[in-house]
């Protein structure tokens, strides 16, 4: 009994996080806003399109949260996170496209003189699906897309795995820093070439599409789905960041952050570093699963370009400007880009005539984005959330010494010395 | 000097003939006497039945027998209406027609056209009496004539060539031509003789031989069809049901053979259950139930037992079936014997194949793996020498090529235009790697992560440009002409110029770099100030220059591997990308730090990706893929490359 008076007494999870019920009640507010802004159950000035841009904007927050806990908080810069954000939304998108085929092929087959087979039913849906690469049989890979939640579960279950076992095999031949970068930016290379081929068994280069049609709910308008995709990618990240949140709290935040700032202190503490960054790579693997089975219904089409290398290095460009260490960074910046960069790269921007040359968004707007991303790795490593840094800053007392928390992003002592 | 003398001679007889009638035709030459047995086939003109003439015409031995051909080919032959006698016929002026002669050729005055009717073979008889006049041709005096005939009879051998081919041997003269009509002979003599002997050694003259024609001339030789049987004939291979042959493949032929009911395959069932339907039962049976396939075979018992459809064949009908037959493959194309010669000639051709094959794969793999060499040099100074991760080195590569490209636009002399885009592309990516050390690299020399990331931003940027600037469609880098070709060593060996040329520049840059390290004051600098900087600045070396000049230096590289990847491949924004990872992972494999390692690490990923190739063949996103799992794997086991570098150098 002696022992609670030593332990300082802990404090309330929201007194510890004022930052995850700041951000719990503006996206509460957000969510409420557009709901009734939006064409489903609200008062329609917002179009059901621009609803779903932001219900996709919620998905790639969350990835982002996920890559800032691995990268910002951890210092693994993983190359990877957007091919199990991939892999998320072709678990989900075989239960999707199975299950709608399934119906249309059983309408068709209502009409025939015999009730159909099961094995007749099967065949059609089968040729259906496979019919642009050629083939009319499924592969073994669709065993369990007639099931919803064997799928759900392979959303979780199969990048979970994926990275358990890459992790596993990375971190314990000590794989790290840019080798690991780029070991991982391989493995995604290696995986979206696969999918590219036709014998893949999910339709090569043509992906799996139609996934904004919910099986079975035909009549239900796109609108009405659209914002119940909104709120479940709003749960989805609120969810996500208190995990987040209570994830970097306490004893294993720190020794998380103490792994990023100098790993071989931290083993020679007695840590098994490897397990902390196993079960880091491993959940946020998971959170973007669950990211990526939240996106790919509202934008309708997955291919294999979307898990093509370029896909994580933005990842980690959205992660940066917003400001890695600190959660509601990485949700900022890939709010803000991915906002932007729909807003250039739909034209809508205007161009800008400079008399001899017309300067085109479309074109113009990667080149901005590589610039920027130079210059805030260059002069501003907090990225955007910095600037929380300058309010927060002029209460807190000076308190000299190197400043290694979260906040100075992945510098090292040694490095920050110099 | 023979033409001349023939015109000539023509001349004199064409003065002679002035003085003669018109009449002068003869009708009792051979050639005409020839001509007039045929005279109502020739007249009819029809792919059918001309066949027989053109054989007499050829094989006549008449000395007008060639040029009668030559000249019916070329619709030079008339007849006349009235007597069927044939002649060559010029149109004159005037609706007339100046005639020659079939026998001698010579002019015998002029008629009106209407009396004579035109020969106008069409393109399959053509092709009949040029095949026919190729035997003629074998002997023709001039080289390129026989030549001519020799290609012909290659590409479309008939029996008939044979003997004129062996005819035409021992007078030729030309000793090129005499060995080309002898294998010609020989393969004919496979081919069309008429002797089982002779075709067999015939055969057995060519062990050794690779070639293409030898393996079209004995392929057909060995082909088997299946067939069936109650008992095996003679001669015959007996195949196994089951094991070289599906059961369901074997019944299928005995279906095709109608010795056996067909099966009842799920689709014909069907069909014949919706035939009986009555109302909504079939046999008494509600259709409604029909949902599986067992229930849908119960009632088509049903049905068969009342005889409405044929009975069901199943599994055990099939099998019984089966055991009362034989299943054999027999040979078609030649007689036992010369069968079994041209199988074990075949045989032995395969395993000389095969072993050229390992060394034309063998090869592939070499330029491959040069290829990867020269993509990774430049980062083998970057990251392997200074340790800075370049993720825009592939852009570098990129900007090489297109220096290449736009020197191309101003100088059409494409060796000229090669030579000159060499230096100047390494000009232009050492720049651009000065100026990108100086703005981004050196502010970022102790966080690797971050250098990661600021060149990743630079690689977008860059690309981008190149896009905005060139476009997204493939721009051609071409090749000066003495690069087109390959060298070939056999039928199965051969390698682009091109490809032998970026293995000898990977060479040079090998050397290139050996000597620049090793045996310049620029190399002595960089060593040491890669492995100790403070001490080297101590010592009066500026590290600042050095690593500026280094990172030019391997940019500059990366430059002109752009140029040599550009010949082989197309240019495009994204094909420094195509190669980034690539590049890294030959390094990471070699071991960094060690140009020996790299060397190394990209004869390993470049031999390997062909092999995989080679075991799943026109899959090559297969092959990166598996050859990128392997180097993972291969990581786990040696994570410092094949070449680790030891003691102090390996902590600097």
């Amino acid at each position: 009994m002696t022992d609670l008076a030593l332990t300082p007494p802990r404090r309330a999870f929201v007194l510890r996080h004022p930052s995850a019920v700041i951000f719990i009640g503006i996206l509460a507010l957000f969510t409420i806003g557009v709901t009734v802004l939006a064409e489903g159950f609200g008062i329609g000035v917002i179009s059901t399109s621009f609803v779903k841009t932001l219900g996709k904007t919620l998905c790639l927050c969350l990835v982002a949260l996920a890559m800032d806990l691995v990268w910002g908080y951890c210092g693994i810069l993983s190359l990877g996170h957007m091919a199990f954000f991939g892999i998320g939304g072709y678990a989900i998108g075989m239960w999707l496209m199975y299950a709608r085929t399934e119906i249309i092929v059983q309408t068709s087959l209502a009409a025939a003189p015999l009730p159909p087979t099961p094995q007749e039913i099967s065949d059609g849906i089968a040729a259906q699906i496979f019919g642009v690469v050629g083939a009319s049989e499924f592969p073994p890979i669709w065993a369990f897309a007639h099931s919803l939640p064997l799928q759900l579960a392979a959303v979780v279950l199969v990048p979970g795995l994926l990275a358990l076992v890459f992790g596993w095999l990375a971190f314990r031949s000590r794989v790290t820093g840019v080798y690991l970068s780029i070991l991982t930016q391989a493995m995604t290379l290696a995986l979206s070439l696969y999918l590219f081929q036709n014998d893949s068994g999910l339709r090569g280069n043509n992906g799996l599409s139609g996934l904004q049609n919910l099986p079975g709910q035909g009549d239900v308008p796109q609108s009405t789905i659209s914002i119940l995709f909104f709120w479940a990618s709003a749960l989805a990240l609120g969810l996500g960041y208190l995990m987040c949140a209570w994830v970097v709290s306490g004893k294993f935040g720190s020794v998380i952050r103490a792994i990023r700032d100098d790993e071989a202190r931290v083993r020679f503490l007695g840590y098994s570093v490897e397990a902390y960054k196993l079960f880091i790579f491993t959940i946020t693997a998971v959170i973007a699963g669950i990211a990526g089975a939240l996106y790919y219904p509202q934008a309708g089409i997955i291919n294999p370009a979307e898990i093509a290398p370029i896909a994580s290095i933005y990842l980690a460009v959205w992660v940066a400007i917003g400001g890695r260490g600190r959660l509601y960074g990485a949700v900022i910046g890939a709010a803000f880009v991915s906002l932007l960069s729909t807003w250039f790269t739909g034209g809508q921007a205007p161009d800008i005539n400079l008399g001899v040359y017309t300067v085109q968004w479309v074109d113009w707007w990667t080149i901005l984005l590589g610039l920027s991303f130079v210059g805030v790795t260059l002069f501003a490593p907090r990225g955007i959330g910095g600037l929380f840094d300058l309010v927060a800053a002029r209460r807190m007392p000076n308190r000299h010494g190197q400043d290694l928390g979260p906040d100075a992003g992945a510098l090292r002592e040694k490095e920050a010395d110099r | 000097m023979l033409l001349l003398l023939r015109r000539l001679v023509a001349c004199l007889f064409v003065c002679v003939s002035l003085a003669l009638p018109a009449s002068a035709q003869q009708s009792d030459t051979p050639i005409q006497l020839l001509l007039q047995q045929f005279g109502p086939e020739i007249q009819k003109s029809s792919r059918k039945s001309i066949g027989p003439a053109i054989d007499a015409l050829a094989n006549s031995g008449l000395p007008d027998a060639q040029v009668v051909l030559e000249r019916w080919q070329a619709k030079d032959m008339w007849f006349e209406k009235e007597t069927g006698l044939f002649v060559f016929g010029a149109k004159a002026d005037g609706g007339a027609l100046t005639l020659f002669d079939v026998a001698g050729g010579l002019e015998i005055g002029t008629a009106p056209r209407k009396s004579y009717k035109q020969l106008k073979p069409n393109s399959g008889i053509r092709g009949m009496i040029a095949s026919a006049l190729v035997q003629f041709q074998l002997n023709d005096p001039d080289p390129v004539t026989r030549q001519r005939a020799l290609t012909a009879i290659e590409r479309d051998a008939e029996a008939t060539h044979l003997a004129a081919l062996r005819a035409s041997i021992d007078v030729e003269t030309d000793a090129a031509l005499k060995a080309r009509k002898a294998r010609l002979e020989r393969l004919l003599t496979i081919r069309f003789a008429e002797e089982d002997a002779e075709r067999i050694a015939a055969i057995e003259g060519f062990s050794g031989d690779l070639s293409v024609d030898l393996r079209a001339a004995l392929n057909p030789l060995v082909q088997t069809r299946l067939d069936v049987a109650q008992s095996l004939p003679e001669g015959a291979m007996p195949v196994d049901v089951g094991e070289g042959l599906s059961p369901d493949a074997a019944y299928a032929l005995l279906t095709a053979q109608n010795l056996a009911p067909p099966r009842t395959d799920p689709d014909m069932l069907r069909a014949a259950l919706i035939e009986n339907i009555d109302g909504d039962q079939i046999a008494g049976i509600q259709v409604a139930t029909l949902d599986t396939d067992d229930a849908r075979a119960a009632v088509y018992a049903t049905l068969a037992q009342s005889g409405a459809v044929p009975p069901l064949v199943t599994d055990e009908d099939v099998a019984t079936t089966l055991e009362r037959f034989v299943f054999f493959e027999a040979f078609v194309g030649a007689p036992v014997p010369v069968a079994l010669a041209a199988q074990t000639a075949l045989k032995d051709i395969e395993a000389k194949l095969a072993m050229s094959q390992t060394v034309d794969l063998a090869l592939d793999g070499l330029s491959l793996a040069s290829i990867y060499f020269l993509a990774a040099i430049g980062l083998a100074i970057t990251f392997g020498v200074m340790g800075v991760i370049n993720m825009a080195h592939g852009e570098f590569i990129m900007m090489g090529a297109y220096t290449g490209y736009v020197v191309q636009l101003f100088v059409p002399d494409y060796t000229l235009s090669i030579l000159l885009a060499i230096p100047l592309a390494f000009a232009v990516t050492f720049a651009a790697g000065v100026v990108m050390e100086r703005l981004v690299i050196r502010w970022l020399y102790h966080r690797p992560l971050e250098t990661l990331l600021a060149t990743f931003g630079v690689s977008i940027a860059l690309q981008q440009l190149a896009k905005n600037i060139f476009g997204t469609q493939a721009r051609p880098l071409t090749a000066p002409g003495w690069l087109d070709g390959s060298l070939v060593i056999n039928d199965v060996i051969a390698i682009s110029y091109i490809r032998i040329a970026i293995f000898v520049l990977a060479l040079i840059f090998l050397a290139l770099f050996l000597f620049v390290m090793n045996r310049t004051r620029l190399g002595l600098e960089v060593r040491a100030a890669t492995q100790n900087p403070r001490m080297a600045a101590s010592m009066g070396i500026n590290p600042d220059r050095i690593n500026m000049l280094t990172f030019g230096f391997g940019s500059g590289i990366a430059g002109i591997a752009g140029v040599a990847i550009g010949l082989y491949a197309k240019v495009t924004s994204e094909m420094g990308a195509d190669y980034i990872v690539q590049s890294f992972m030959t390094v990471v494999v070699g071991g960094v730090g060690n140009i020996w390692g790299t060397l190394l690490g990209a004869t390993l990923v470049g031999t390997l990706q062909k092999g995989i190739e080679w075991l799943n063949p026109s899959n090559t996103l297969a092959a990166q893929t598996y050859m990128i799992l392997f180097i993972i794997l291969f990581i786990q086991f040696r994570p410092r490359g094949i070449i680790a570098l030891k003691g102090r150098a390996a902590e600097a």
